[in-house]
């Protein structure tokens, strides 16, 4: 009985640090700057509908292309021999404990047109291509940074998943497609979701990647509420309903992945 | 150019006592005032790239003065006035310092954010050249010091940008589209529209400054990106061919970069600004914030201060102790003509300001987008949630059944 | 591993790390233009420079001395609340599972800006305090929190809840019975509760961006020279960020394999 008296010290913790600044965001969207009620600055955040439009349409390319890229990656390890697995996992956590500042302005390095990887095309002489500042540049780097992100879940669950079902599959005579769309996807559904989930959520929210990758014209959400705070147009309130939408889609976001979650195996976090 | 103040510097050095480096000394050679001081640190909050810092043997001005009094200096930099403003006013922060341009500087005391300076404790004012005194962003001269002055012009490429370029029009010039940057601050970006246009940059008409937005709009999609300080690295590295900046800045672009040119639009006009240091409403060390501005305008700190960052000096004693080669040179001291035709920004009317705050995000972030859209996204995520919900029921019905 | 499998996670590291080579071969360029992308021999002057630059040392010490501080509040908060929950019944459970996930599925940027609004608040309230170390220390605990709970609760499921109540039966006070039967037994959770914090709070950029004050750390110093003119001296610290990242997971991951053989011993030993 008295074990519970133990949370309390956290759940007082959480309601001053988490739920009180919550409901700050909620009054500051709801007001003026002089405290009255208003709906003036949810009603603003329509004129920014097409940032809105633009941070969920690279979020999405961003997490599509994660899960492409992660998927085989945590079949892959999960299918490697037990000792070679932690190693790998390793190996792609490594580059996540590199400050993500400089990961990204790494890739700023490589994509620029006189950057590395124009400098390399054009010693092959296949000519340069035109990389930083575009959208494709902003999706490179949000699949960069979060790709992790996507595996670990995916391994997790694919890695608990008993070979002896795949066998029992193929020795049913299912092909290895049929057994890959039938069984093996589905089983690991879990992590899919999880990772979707674990990619998306940074990825439509950053507001870095798409200041140092995007250039002008590839602003994203993030960069808005930034500009509202700590950037070149004051305002808090504004930020705030911009932030209270972002957060409502997030929800809702969540709440259809959880529809497809069966809530056994939370997959994955982050193993360290 | 910058050995003969190097020289003088050392010259100073040698003649003072060797003082223990960094740590407080006793306040030590410039007189007993530096004493009781010590062992306080004041928050000084300035531009990016905006003081000599001891890099190529250039002078270290915050540690000199550390060394000279005793003071800490906790140094932190911004990179435009509206980024400074909101972090002042956001009330997160608690700053001794503060060096806004004089636009924001007459908002800042409009608003009651700054302190009255002490003037007793600035004995160095005097050297401040009587042209920049009683300026029209502090008619008193009460809260404000002058701490450089330039104007704006354009940086380009000489190997990409062969024309001459004497006209804003050239950043809207397709021939050079996505190698074109432009300021990430909205007085700065609409100002060069509106001497385009030809108006002036302190318009209370709201049809000029939609207008100039207008312009500022149909020239993004050829922008490369709104930059401020990330302007030094993109052009240096050909990134970018052309980019609208501050005229000091020539020191390092065009000196280290030969290849790089720099030129001012005359006819149409350009920005004059002066930045000055002021001491922010609610300082906890006034006094010593009081003491680092006086260091800063001692002719000779502020000679070494401006030969390494390239701006101009208000201070015709610390202009004497300059290289000829930079006192004659038009990018640093610029003829008259250019600076009569040069205008200076004026704080705006509230309401232009939120209008300017709009437009500003409007050209940043593309727009303006329709509420339709937004309530269209929500209600498209809200449906697709209802059918997963319903989908999971079916199915746990069917599972069930 | 088949061939074609073998070639995919080639390009995958490839992808993972060719940017981080990047910086790191850049970091020993001896170069005096502000080029990053060619190469002009060898030199160790970025770190020499770097030990030089009073500001960059003053950030170091900042940014451990918070992820200290938070990892010990957040590790000590936290593992009494994993305790209270673990007691609870379902429902208030669930409850405080649930808001124990919410700044983990939270858009980073929005706990940011709500923890500056609080802190500006409680600033103002308390008198013109500044934010700064003490406020940065507070928002890591909070975002730290969650992922100590969740590497705690899992081993505290483990536990044989009979222990501690045997414990008292025979007579030891409740405290005593804390430290002397339960926290031995979820310790390696703990640990690595503690060690995540740990890493999670040296590695923040987003949150402490909007509640850092004047104070400055390590991530908010590299933004503001990802903002400037750019030196390679920011190469030159990634490099031994990297080193020293590398140095403790190798620590941590030995400890993990000792921990996991030990565990699997114990397990043979009460098997035979």
């Amino acid at each position: 009985m008295k074990a519970k008296r133990a949370a309390v010290p956290y759940g007082i913790w959480m309601v001053i640090f988490i739920i009180v600044p919550m409901l700050l965001v909620l009054y500051f969207a709801f007001t003026t700057q002089e405290g009255a009620f208003t709906l003036q600055n949810i009603a603003t955040v329509g004129r920014y509908s097409n940032v809105f439009v633009r941070s969920i349409w690279l979020g999405a390319v961003a997490t599509a292309v994660s899960l492409l890229i992660g998927y085989p990656v945590a079949y892959i390890i999960a299918r490697t021999r037990a000792c070679w697995q932690s190693v790998l996992i390793l190996l792609v956590i490594l580059p996540m404990w590199m400050n993500f500042l400089l990961r990204t302005y790494a890739w700023m390095t490589l994509l620029e047109d006189s950057g590395l990887i124009n400098n390399l095309l054009e010693a092959l002489g296949l000519g340069r291509v035109h990389m930083i500042n575009t959208q494709g540049a902003v999706v490179v780097g949000m699949v960069y940074n979060y790709v992790p992100y996507m595996i670990f879940p995916l391994y997790s669950v694919l890695a608990k998943m008993d070979p002896s079902v795949i066998e029992a599959a193929q020795d049913l005579g299912a092909s290895q497609a049929r057994v890959f769309w039938r069984v093996v996807l589905p089983m690991s559904m879990p992590g899919v979701i999880s990772g979707i989930t674990m990619v998306f959520v940074p990825a439509v929210s950053t507001f870095i990647i798409s200041k140092m990758l995007g250039g002008g014209a590839n602003l994203m959400i993030g960069d808005l509420i930034d500009m509202q705070f700590l950037g070149s147009s004051y305002n808090p309130n504004l930020g705030s309903a911009i932030s209270l939408v972002l957060m409502v889609l997030i929800l809702i976001c969540m709440g259809i992945m959880n529809q497809f979650d069966d809530g056994e195996s939370k997959g994955g976090g982050i193993p360290l | 150019m910058k050995k003969r103040i190097l020289g003088l510097l050392l010259a100073v050095l040698f003649l003072t006592p060797l003082a223990a480096p960094a740590v407080a000394t006793q306040g030590g050679e410039d007189g007993g005032e530096a004493a009781p001081l010590t062992g306080v640190t004041i928050n000084v909050y300035n531009w990016g790239e905006y003081i000599s810092n001891g890099v190529d043997g250039s002078l270290d001005v915050n540690a000199e003065f550390t060394r000279r009094t005793g003071i800490e200096v906790n140094y932190t930099t911004f990179e435009s006035n509206e980024s400074m403003y909101s972090k002042l006013v956001s009330g997160g922060a608690n700053y001794d310092i503060i060096i806004p341009s004089d636009y924001m500087v007459s908002r800042l005391i409009d608003e009651g954010m700054l302190e009255k300076l002490n003037f007793d404790n600035i004995p160095n004012f005097q050297y401040i050249d009587e042209a920049y005194r009683n300026p029209v962003y502090d008619p008193q001269n009460e809260y404000s010091v002058p701490y450089t002055w330039g104007v704006v012009g354009i940086f380009y490429n000489k190997n990409y940008v062969t024309e001459e370029v004497d006209s804003w029009e050239i950043l809207w010039d397709e021939q050079y589209a996505g190698k074109i940057l432009m300021f990430d601050n909205p007085r700065d970006t609409f100002g060069i529209a509106q001497k385009l246009l030809g108006f002036s940059f302190n318009s209370t008409e709201e049809s000029e400054w939609q207008e100039a937005a207008m312009l500022l709009k149909q020239q993004k999609p050829l922008v490369q990106a709104y930059v401020m300080d990330q302007i030094f690295d993109k052009m240096a590295s050909g990134e970018a061919w052309l980019g609208p900046y501050y005229a000091g800045d020539a020191a390092i672009l065009v000196e280290e970069n030969p290849n790089i040119g720099f030129a001012i639009p005359t006819e149409e006009g350009t920005n004059f600004f002066v930045d000055a240091i002021c001491i922010p409403k609610g300082a906890q060390h006034k006094e010593e914030a009081e003491a680092y501005i006086n260091f800063l305008c001692d002719p000779e700190i502020a000679a070494a201060n401006v030969d390494y960052i390239g701006y101009s000096t208000p201070e015709s004693a610390a202009k004497a102790l300059l290289d000829e080669e930079v006192v004659n040179n038009p990018i640093y001291y610029p003829p008259q003509e250019v600076l009569e035709n040069a205008e200076i920004f004026i704080n705006l009317p509230e309401e232009t300001s939120l209008l300017l705050d709009e437009l500003w995000a409007e050209v940043k972030m593309g727009g303006p987008g329709e509420t339709a859209t937004l309530i269209a996204i929500l209600a498209l995520f809200l449906a697709l949630y209802i059918a997963a919900v319903l989908y999971k029921r079916r199915k746990a019905k069917r599972e069930a059944g | 591993m088949k061939i074609l499998s073998k070639i995919y996670m080639g390009l995958v590291f490839l992808f993972l790390y060719a940017p981080i080579l990047v910086l790191i071969v850049f970091s020993f360029n001896d170069t005096d233009t502000m080029s990053r992308s060619v190469w002009s021999g060898f030199s160790l002057r970025w770190y020499e420079r770097l030990f030089q630059d009073r500001m960059i040392l003053d950030a170091l010490r900042n940014t451990l001395l918070i992820a200290v501080v938070s990892a010990l509040l957040s590790t000590v908060l936290g593992t009494s609340a994993a305790i209270g929950i673990n007691g609870m019944k379902r429902l208030p459970r669930r409850l405080m599972m649930n808001i124990t996930n919410f700044p983990m599925v939270n858009p980073e940027i929005v706990t940011g800006v709500s923890m500056m609004l609080l802190f500006v608040f409680g600033a103002r309230a308390l008198g013109g305090l500044s934010l700064g170390m003490g406020s940065m220390i507070l928002a890591h605990t909070t975002f730290c929190l969650p992922y100590v709970i969740l590497s705690v609760l899992p081993k505290l499921r483990q536990m044989d809840g009979h222990l501690y109540e045997a414990a008292q039966d025979l007579g030891c006070p409740p405290v005593p019975s804390f430290f002397k039967v339960v926290l031995p037994e979820i310790m390696p959770g703990v640990v690595t509760g503690m060690i995540m914090a740990f890493t999670l709070s040296i590695d923040d950029f987003v949150i402490s961006y909007f509640t850092s004050g004047t104070t400055q750390t390590l991530p908010i110093y590299i933004y503001s020279m990802t903002r400037k003119r750019v030196s390679p001296e920011i190469n030159a610290l990634s490099t031994l960020l990297f080193g020293a990242v590398l140095i403790l997971l190798l620590v941590v991951n030995l400890r993990q394999a000792r921990d996991k053989r030990e565990q699997k011993a114990r397990r043979e030993e009460a098997a035979g």
